[in-house]
Order: structure tokens, then sequence, then C-alpha cells
């Protein structure tokens, strides 16, 4: 029954999207504001429908009922309370509908938020949004309706893949959904500036807290995911290039561009049509990232079983996004006023340089993860393009990015002085050439690498409070004058630091990783392994029963100068339902490094006792891996800081034909 | 106007230089780096260079998974069902490796044996890489299993 409502108050959801595009467009294309005034209230029940799907579908995991062939598949009733929520949207069916109720919720937070938006422009920002879920609502009604009912009810569920049974991975797709979903909302606000014929600072400052958040969602999920890899998959890795996770990175790389040529059509009203090319651009690489993951025509290192006839849909969606945005792109975007002017040494030409690379990057990205998809189609033959080409394409141009990131928010908007900027860093400068060398002479022989990333973080870190540190004044006024001009800082700016230092904390940390040692031998109990300084013993494996596995727990003391320092309990869980065996690696995480220890498969061969039996073990030591995930929460913390920045809170700029002082209202949450 | 043409010609000058260095790295990094995949037969048939590095992938023979004397090193067969390929990897295999089960490891032939460097892991026990599956029915041998339930990524 309450299946059936959920079921119904989709289809519902289908028509109310259809009465949110068509009335609102059309009222804006003829200036009628009844119809426009439809919008919000049409996104209202939009997100009710949608709300009452998902709490219809949660309800049915939380009370394990298993005549929802959805629930069936993915759930058990002997699962933890937080996988069974999770289990919702830990596949396919339930993934779309967390996807449709987000979409819902930002639209409706267009109508809540939005009364300082012209009419007209609210109204098509909401139109747009109803277009687009249409789309995914009719994807999820013809091809993946969750609420398919068994008959009969099979007594018990087959439980969730034991792999995404994880805290990390419970939250990963629902942050990388949400950052897709953020970028929806900037496409309709792009298509929306596109039919309005009209974009200005007011338009940017409206979009710039969705790019914001959007950002934000989408580094804590693929930093998440990143986690998930390092600590759960057991191969001491945090990042494959692999295509599903390049499918996540693209977007983010693009989505990265946007949110810093947004800046430019705020402050100086240049750069318009590229932001709104961006903008477009950035939502078809989100659906594009949805439709390799979901359709399985690339082969991943993290494939799971899919169904073809979902890409085939997917892909038509993309399509009609990226043809129908494109074409109104190419119709609109030349009436569209040109804007600012300015020199290329300024902060607007550092920020197109930006751009520029990061358009770059996520070129090659693109061309490396659909290469084998495009050879096997004009039937070149099966190929993989691995991690050795993103190193030899991205790395290269991540390197003047990275230089041009601390010098850039030193220059002044319009024309800047270079060598004014460059003489103030002459210190980091000084400190980072010191310090690669430092590291080239201690390390000869090592990684290549490892100077340029050390390099590359020094420089943009320190660069970046140099920065920081000229704004408060800090050594030339007194310490009192310096920290309350640090409290007073706009929050813009102290998300651009926070936000630039974690990028240079996860580059340390990624260079950190080149120095990864790992020792991969058999084991008997009373063995002992040294490894970066510490004696490792292994003490033998006995067996655990868990709330729904059956687990081998080997135990390894860790000590140091013949002193104990820790004690490690690496697992190998067997899970009863799916019958699957899962790598439980034991971390110990210290600031500088971890200390990684993986069980291996028992080496039970004919004829050896049991009493000797030798255990596969893998270790790792890996200097500086910490600060990837360090680095990715300063990122994501910088965002929300610059979110808040009171410019959001007080509204846009008024627009010429609105009265002072009736710009109220905050677009973000 | 003509500040706008310079900035217009910067901009173009810049993405011109940047596109240009973006082909010249990828055009050298696809050199060096693309990994083609091969099944048993493809391997024998087309006489695989040594030290190339290629994908290798098919099923794992039933009874060919031998431990070495150190403990962690393994040597299989890889069969497509026609022509079968030693295997020998170091390393601790990925949970869901079977025998009987696909199988995709990256490597190189060594003096007749296929070294892997990876054996790739699989996150789904109903999954089969689509380049195993298009093999065995290259081979004439795929009996598709019936993917009734399929379990998924979010």
């Amino acid at each position: 029954m309450i299946a059936e409502l959920g079921h119904y108050a989709l289809i519902l959801a289908l028509f109310v999207a259809v009465v949110q595009s068509m009335l609102p467009l059309m009222g804006a294309a003829r200036r009628d504001a009844t119809l426009m005034a439809v919008a919000p209230s049409a996104a209202n029940a939009q997100l009710l429908c949608c709300g009452i799907a998902f709490a219809a579908l949660t309800y049915a995991y939380v009370t394990s009922d298993f005549s929802v062939a959805n629930v069936y598949q993915n759930s058990h009733t002997d699962k933890p309370m937080l996988y069974k929520v999770s289990g919702v949207w830990g596949n396919h069916e339930g993934s779309l509908i967390l996807w449709v109720v987000t979409m819902a919720l930002f639209g409706a937070a267009v109508g809540w938020f939005g009364a300082a938006l012209t009419p007209s422009l609210r109204a098509r920002v909401i139109g747009v949004q109803g277009l687009v879920a249409i789309g995914f609502l009719l994807f999820i009604l013809f091809t993946s309706n969750p609420f398919e009912r068994l008959s009969p009810a099979p007594i018990q569920g087959e439980g969730l893949n034991p792999l995404l049974q994880d805290p990390g991975l419970a939250f990963h797709p629902p942050m990388l959904y949400l950052g897709y979903v953020g970028f929806s909302l900037t496409f309709s606000f792009a298509i929306a500036g596109l039919l309005e014929g009209r974009l200005d600072a007011a338009w940017a400052r409206w979009v710039r807290p969705w790019v914001l958040a959007a950002w934000a969602f989408l580094t804590a999920g693929i930093a998440l995911g990143s986690w998930w890899a390092y600590y759960e998959l057991g191969w001491g890795g945090w990042w494959f290039w692999d295509p599903v996770e390049n499918a996540s990175f693209m977007p983010w790389l693009l989505g990265t561009a946007l949110l810093h040529s947004a800046i430019v059509v705020e402050k100086r009203d240049a750069l318009k049509r590229w932001t709104v090319l961006l903008a477009i651009l950035t939502f078809a690489l989100s659906l594009l990232g949805t439709f390799l993951v979901r359709s399985g025509i690339l082969t991943s290192v993290h494939s799971f079983a899919v169904d073809p006839t979902r890409g085939m849909f997917v892909l038509l969606l993309l399509a009609a996004v990226v043809g129908g945005g494109l074409a109104l792109y190419a119709w609109r975007a030349p009436t569209l006023e040109p804007g600012g002017l300015f020199q290329p040494i300024s902060r607007e030409g550092g920020l197109v340089l930006n751009n520029l690379l990061l358009t770059t990057a996520t070129a090659t990205v693109f061309l490396g993860t659909l290469y084998p998809l495009f050879l096997e189609v004009v039937g070149g033959g099966r190929v993989s393009v691995g991690p050795p080409y993103f190193n030899a394409t991205f790395i290269p141009l991540m390197v003047p990015l990275v230089a041009a990131m601390a010098v850039g928010p030193l220059l002044a908007w319009k024309r800047a002085d270079i060598k004014g900027a460059l003489q103030r860093l002459w210190a980091v400068v000084a400190v980072t050439v010191g310090g690669s060398l430092a590291v080239l002479w201690l390390d000869r022989g090592g990684p290549v690498l490892a100077p340029l990333g050390i390099a590359m973080a020094l420089w943009l870190i320190l660069g970046t409070l140099v920065e920081v540190a000229e704004r408060i004044a800090l050594f030339k006024a007194p310490m009192s004058t310096s920290l309350r001009r640090l409290v007073n800082l706009p929050r813009a700016a102290v998300g651009l630091t926070l936000g630039h230092v974690g990028c240079g904390l996860a580059i340390l940390g990624m260079t950190g990783s080149l120095w990864t040692t790992e020792v991969i031998r058999a084991m008997r109990p009373g063995d002992v392994q040294q490894l970066a300084g510490y004696d490792i013993r292994f003490d033998g494996v006995e067996e655990r029963r868990g709330a729904n596995f059956l687990s081998e727990q080997g135990t390894f003391t860790v000590m140091r100068d013949n002193a104990v320092v820790w004690v490690l309990k690496p697992e190998k869980r067997r899970f009863d339902s799916p019958p699957m065996v899962t790598t439980e690696a034991a971390i110990k995480s210290r600031l500088f490094y971890d200390l990684y220890l993986v069980l291996g498969e028992p080496d039970r061969r004919e004829g050896a006792r049991a009493a000797s039996d030798r255990w596969g073990v893998r270790m790792y030591h890996e200097p500086m891996v910490p600060f990837i995930w360090l680095g990715a929460v300063v990122m994501v913390i910088g965002g929300l800081v610059s979110l808040s920045d009171r410019r959001f809170r007080i509204g846009a700029p008024t627009r010429r034909a609105v009265p002072a002082g009736t710009a109220t209202g905050a677009p973000a949450e | 106007m003509r500040l706008r043409k310079r900035q217009r010609m910067a901009v173009l000058v810049l993405a011109l230089i940047g596109i240009g260095t973006a082909t010249a790295l990828t055009l050298t990094a696809f050199e060096d780096n693309l990994v083609f995949f091969h099944a048993p037969t493809d391997v024998i048939a087309k006489a695989v260079p040594a030290e190339r590095r290629f994908r290798l992938g098919g099923l794992v023979e039933e009874g060919s998974v031998q431990r070495q004397a150190d403990g962690v090193t393994v040597t299989f067969r890889v069969t497509d069902t026609v022509t079968s390929l030693p295997v020998r990897y170091t390393g601790v295999l990925p949970d869901l490796f079977r025998e009987g089960q696909g199988v995709v490891a990256e490597g190189s032939l060594r003096e007749g044996v296929f070294v892997a460097r990876e054996v790739l892991a699989r996150h789904d026990e109903n999954y089969m890489p689509k380049e195993v599956a298009d093999a065995l029915k290259a081979a004439g041998q795929f009996k598709p299993e019936p993917p009734a339930l399929p379990r998924e990524r979010p």
C-alpha cells in the first residue's frame, strides 16, 4: 500500500513537472504574471510528490518489505539500520529517487529564496528545472521503477553488496548527487538567462551560491569515494584514474572553472557567454558521468553489474540536454551584451588562465576516458587507457595552474602589475626553491615528481598565506589590528584562502604517496617484518562472528625499538548474504603517514598442516596520505564559508527596474 | 575597440597554446600508454611482442590455481575455452578471484608466461567483465547468465 502510494506520487510528480515547466515558461514568454506565479507553487508541489515517493521507499526499506523487488534485491533483515536506510540510494532505482527529490528541493528553494529575482527569470529557472525533472521522472517510471512488487513476497532479502555496507559509501552517493544536481540548477539558470537574453552581475550573484554549494558537495563526494576506495578495497591506492572516478572528476574540474568564471561575471560583468557555456557543459558532464556509471559501457576497476538499456535512456537525456542547451546557446549567446574590458595581466586575466587550463585538463581526461569507447565503435580493438596517460597529460597542465593560483589573488582587477605581485612573493619563491632542492638532495634517486610536487604545494600554500597576511597587515600593524582585520575579512576571501590552501594540502598528500613503501610476503605466526622503522609481528588469525558476517581477524603487533606501539587487526569478512568476501584493511593514521595492513589469503597447500598456515600479507607505509583528505575537508569548509558571505545573504544587487531596498532574501540554504 | 581586439587576441593565443600543448601531451601519452585487451587465442594468433603491456581476459581455468613456495606468488591459467595461457602473479588476489570465474589481468609476456602486475578486482559477484564476455562469445562458448537481479553501484 505504502509502495503504491510512492509510485502514485511519482506519477503525480511527472504531471506536476509538466505544469512546472510549461506554464511558467509560457508565462515568461508572454509576460503573463499569473502564469509565471504558478512556478513557486508548482515547485513546492513537485517537492511534496518526490518527497512522498522517497519517504515511501525509505519506509519499505526500514520495515524490510520484501514484496517490493528493489528492497528484496538490496536489503536484508540482519542489516544494521544505517545500511537499511543507505540501501535506499545504494542501488540504481533508489539513487534516481534521491536525484529527483534533490532536484525538486533545489527548484523549490529558488521559489523560497528567489523573491528578489525578476519574476520572469525566476519563472524560467523553475520551468527549466521542471523540464529536466520530466526527463528523469520518465526515466524512472519507464525503465527503473523502484516500487515494483514481487508475488509471492520472499521471506528474506538478498542483502546489500557488502562493499557498500560502509559509512564512507553510505554518504558518498548523496554527496555526489547533491553536486551533480546542484549543477542542474546552474544549468537552469544559464538556460533561463539565455531565454531572458540578459545576463548581468545580478544573474551571476544568484548563480554563484549554487555553483559554490554544488562544488562543495561534489568535492566532498569525490573525497569520500576516494577515501572509501583507499581503506575498503585494500589496494593502498586512493585514485586509479578509472572511468568511474573520472566520471565524477570531469564535472568537478569544469565546475571549478565555472566557480571562478562566475566571479568575473559578478565583479566585472565580463566573460558572460563563456560562463553560460561552462554552466551548460558542467551539467552535461554530470549527466555523462551518470551515463558512464549506469550503462557499464566502460570497463572499470569499480565495475558493478549494470543494465545497458538504461544507459540508452540516459544517453537520450544527455543528447536532449546538451543538444538543446547548445542550440539555444548558439542562437541566443550572440545577442548578449559584451561586458567589461580588461588587460591580459589582471585578476580577470588570471581567472581566464585558470579557466583555459581547467578546461584543457577536462578535455584530456575526457579523451582518455572515452577513447577506448570510440576505438571500439570504429572497430579498432579493445584498449584501456591507464594512469600513465593521465599522469603524462594532467600533471603538466596542473603545474602552470598551481603556479598561477598563488599569484592570481594578488593581482588587481582590470589591470595589474605582475612584477609587484611577484616581488611580494619573493620569500615564498625562496622557500619553494629551497624546499624542492632539499627534497631533491635528501631523496636522491627517488621519484622524479616528488620535488616538483613539494614545490607546487609549498608555493601554493605559502603564496596564499602571504595574500592573507597582506590583507590583515600582519607584522606591519599591531597584532590586535591584524587580528581584528582577520575576523572582519569578507567570508568570500576566507573561502578563497581555505580553498587554495586545501588544494595545496591535498597536493602535499598526493606527492607524499609517491614515497609509499609496499611489502608483500607470506607470514607465519611469530614472523616479524620491518617497515619504515617499525617491526611488525604477525601473531595469528582467529575467527570472529559479526552482525551479518564471519570474519578471519589477523593480529599484528607493531613495535618500535622493542616497545609495543600498536596492535592492528586487519580482517577478511565473509558475508552471509550475498555470500561475498571483503577485505578490511587495518590502517593506523598518523598526521604524517598511514600504516596500512591487509590480510590476504592463507597458503593452505595440500599436505601442509593447518598450524603451519602462512598468510599472504600486504603492508604499506604511506607518507602524507592523510593530507589528501585533510585538504579536501579544508576545501569543502572553504566552499561553505564562502557560501555564508554577507553579500549572498543580503541578496543580489538590485536591477535597474527594481527600486533599491526590495532586494532581500538569500539564494542559498 | 582596439583594446577589445587585443584582449581577444590574447585570449585566443593563450587558448591556442593551451590546446596545442594538450594535443601534444595527449598524442605522446597515447603512443605509449594504450593498453590493448586480448583473449588467450588473440595472444597466440597475433603474436603479441614480449614486454608489451596488455590486458589478458578470460576465465580462470578450473584446477589451475597453484600457490608457489614463497606463499605470495600464484600461478594459474586463463582460458577462453579454446586456448589457455599460463599467468604468474605476485601479490594478494582480489576477494572475488575464483576458479571458473571471469578475470582480467594487466601485465606482459615473459618467456611464454603472462606476468601480471595487476589482477583487476570486481565489486560484485554477478559482474562479468564485458571484454571477457565478448571474448568468450567470440570463442563460441558464452552462455549468458540470467542477469535476473543485478546489483549496482549507487
